[in-house]
């Protein structure tokens, strides 16, 4: 297991919940990930985790609680009692530290894998070229795509697709990263090689909140393993205890159609 | 997976002695279909076609050495580049507003909603000789344009029709008509647009304006130019309408006033069509290479070549061997199948 420092948590949730109209999707989540922790967000469909996590990174703004992102609010600054939106520019500015990996990849198809991943450091973080593209270079060949640079997103494969997905998020050089289902949409061949990529990179002690149905994955690899049912936390705990000893009957249940 | 393989195998090799059959080895030659009825119709319209242009040739009404005379006449040429003019310059403008109108139709402020709603409405809504008609009238309607504060003596001020000529309402006539058509050209091209990609460029840091021009425009280009390019070709034919404001020194105008004189109008016509034809031809075949730019990354999908790559370090090979194989079950093949 990582070395979880006791200083202030990469993410902290205070009582977070979120509504679409009047339909409550997160109904008070607190939980705290440290820096260099790899938490594993499961639940059956519906469950809130992934509005969760796109909480986390203002995609979706939070109706109530407080989300903490290494210290700092998110979407909002508080002078007193008083919450100010923030401009999206200031919003842009969180989210370029939090890397997001999404379900169905979202790269984008008019661009090479390295020009997708050149992006982000050419234009938002305003990097030289040069530079960019050497180190768009060095991620590719991170996730095993040194020969598939010059490459469409349509020319590739879905697990291909995925590991590009996230040598993009990487090229941000982000504190934490975030997964919202990234194998759910491969064909099971090609799960295998996204999981390696994600089990490097929490090897080399980056701050994960995977949301995922790979309880292999969580058990191998997390740190900690939050159980979430009906927009709350039902269970959290060590993986390894977790999908072995459930506690909670909705644990109980989960566990038994997944495993 | 791994229990379904062996098991398939067997299958297959046993199967294959049935498949061996020597006779209908190699590629197939088989006599072509025929399509009789395809070469009766063609040589009956070849023949039409043929009748048609040499009647036309010898038709005394078409006045073909008029028309030899008059094609490269300095009036008619200057004319066509007038209307090469117009088209642009009112394209240019409709495409910048279009753009504009239709991000305001899709914003989320009520405001810039209903005004583009309202733009759209009267445009769309009236048809564009009358508009034309209108902004010829500009002059009339409103003497003197001030530029200032409201109610206070103006900064600059000056008369309607020296600032404004025939030319220059010819050009705002028919760009802020086209503008209401290219909104929703527009507006369709990025509706067109994946939401996961505005998603994917918001989530890397981009600013608004920048997930636009950087992610979202492109994508939506392959499907705004098409239309576009209808729309182009519309317009070069729409100026002739031009005479509405009055502006007389487009093509088709110019060409109708040579008519005038020499009591002769189909010749003339014949050399305006020609002229027209021409542009379009032209217009096409610009078309052709935008679209062909535009397609990157989403024309013909090449099947994959070579293997798939490895994982990066062998060590973690192991790593997942041990996580999906030997401990966990196959739980990739259970997620496989649910996708949500």
């Amino acid at each position: 297991m990582n070395d979880v420092s006791h200083a202030m948590p990469m993410v902290l949730a205070e009582g977070v919940s979120k509504s679409f109209g009047s339909n409550e999707v997160l109904k008070g989540i607190s939980l705290s990930v440290a820096k260099g922790e790899v938490m594993c967000l499961v639940g059956p469909s519906g469950s809130g985790k992934s509005t969760f996590l796109r909480c986390i990174n203002h995609l979706e703004v939070v109706n109530g609680g407080r989300l903490f992102v290494d210290g700092e609010l998110v979407g909002y600054t508080q002078k007193g009692d008083t919450l100010f939106e923030l401009h999206p520019k200031q919003a842009a500015a969180q989210r370029r530290e939090i890397g997001m990996v999404f379900q169905k990849f979202n790269l984008f198809p008019h661009m090479t894998a390295l020009e997708n991943v050149i992006e982000a450091p050419l234009h938002v973080k305003k990097m030289p070229k040069a530079q960019a593209i050497a180190r768009g270079k060095e991620l590719l060949d991170r996730v095993g795509l040194t020969d598939r640079m010059g490459h469409y997103p349509a020319h590739l494969s879905g697990g291909q697709q995925q590991r590009v997905a996230i040598a993009r998020a990487l090229a941000m050089d982000p504190k934490l990263m975030l997964f919202d289902e990234p194998t759910s949409a491969l064909d099971p061949e090609l799960v295998g090689e996204v999981l390696d990529v994600m089990k490097g990179l929490a090897q080399s002690g980056m701050t994960m909140i995977v949301v995922t149905h790979e309880m292999g994955f969580a058990r191998e690899v997390a740190d900690s393993l939050v159980f979430m049912d009906g927009g709350v936390v039902v269970e959290t705990g060590i993986p390894r205890e977790i999908i072995s000893n459930p506690q909670h009957a909705r644990t109980q249940a989960f566990l038994s159609k997944v495993l | 997976m791994t229990d379904s393989r062996p098991q398939a195998k067997p299958l297959a090799t046993g199967s294959s002695p049935s498949l061996e059959a020597p006779s209908h080895s190699g590629p197939i030659r088989a006599v072509k279909l025929k399509h009789p009825w395809r070469t009766v119709i063609a040589v009956a319209i070849i023949i039409f076609a043929v009748l048609f242009i040499i009647d036309a040739s010898q038709r005394t009404a078409y006045d073909w050495p008029s028309v030899g005379k008059y094609i490269f006449d300095r009036r008619v040429s200057e004319a066509a580049l007038n209307t090469l003019q117009l088209t642009i310059y009112s394209m240019v403008i409709a495409v910048t507003l279009g753009i504009i109108l239709a991000i305001m139709r899709l914003s989320p402020n009520p405001v810039f909603k209903s005004v583009a709603w309202f733009y759209l409405w009267v445009f769309r809504g009236t048809p564009v000789y009358v508009q034309l008609v209108f902004w010829g009238l500009l002059a009339i309607i409103y003497q003197s344009i001030d530029i200032g504060i409201p109610f206070m003596q103006p900064w600059v001020s000056f008369q309607t029709t020296a600032a404004l000529n025939t030319f220059t309402l010819a050009v705002i006539g028919l760009a802020l008509n086209e503008a209401a058509y290219m909104a929703e050209i527009v507006r369709a091209g990025l509706l067109a647009v994946d939401k996961g990609q505005e998603e994917a460029a918001t989530a890397l840091g981009m600013t608004w304006f920048q997930t636009m021009r950087r992610v979202v425009i492109p994508q939506s280009m392959r499907v705004i130019i098409p239309p576009t390019g209808n729309e182009v070709i519309s317009m070069l034919k729409t100026t002739s309408l031009v005479t509405a404001v009055p502006y007389s020194f487009d093509l088709y105008t110019r060409t109708r006033d040579i008519s005038a004189e020499t009591f002769n109008p189909i010749p003339m016509l014949l050399v305006a069509s020609i002229w027209y034809l021409l542009f379009t031809s032209i217009l096409m075949v610009g078309q052709y290479f935008l679209e062909k730019r535009f397609a990157r990354g989403v024309g013909d999908r090449k099947p994959e070549k070579g293997e798939r790559t490895g994982p990066f370090t062998g060590a973690l090979t192991t790593v997942r061997d041990a996580s999906t194989g030997s401990t966990a079950l196959p739980i990739a093949d259970k997620n496989g199948g649910d996708s949500r």
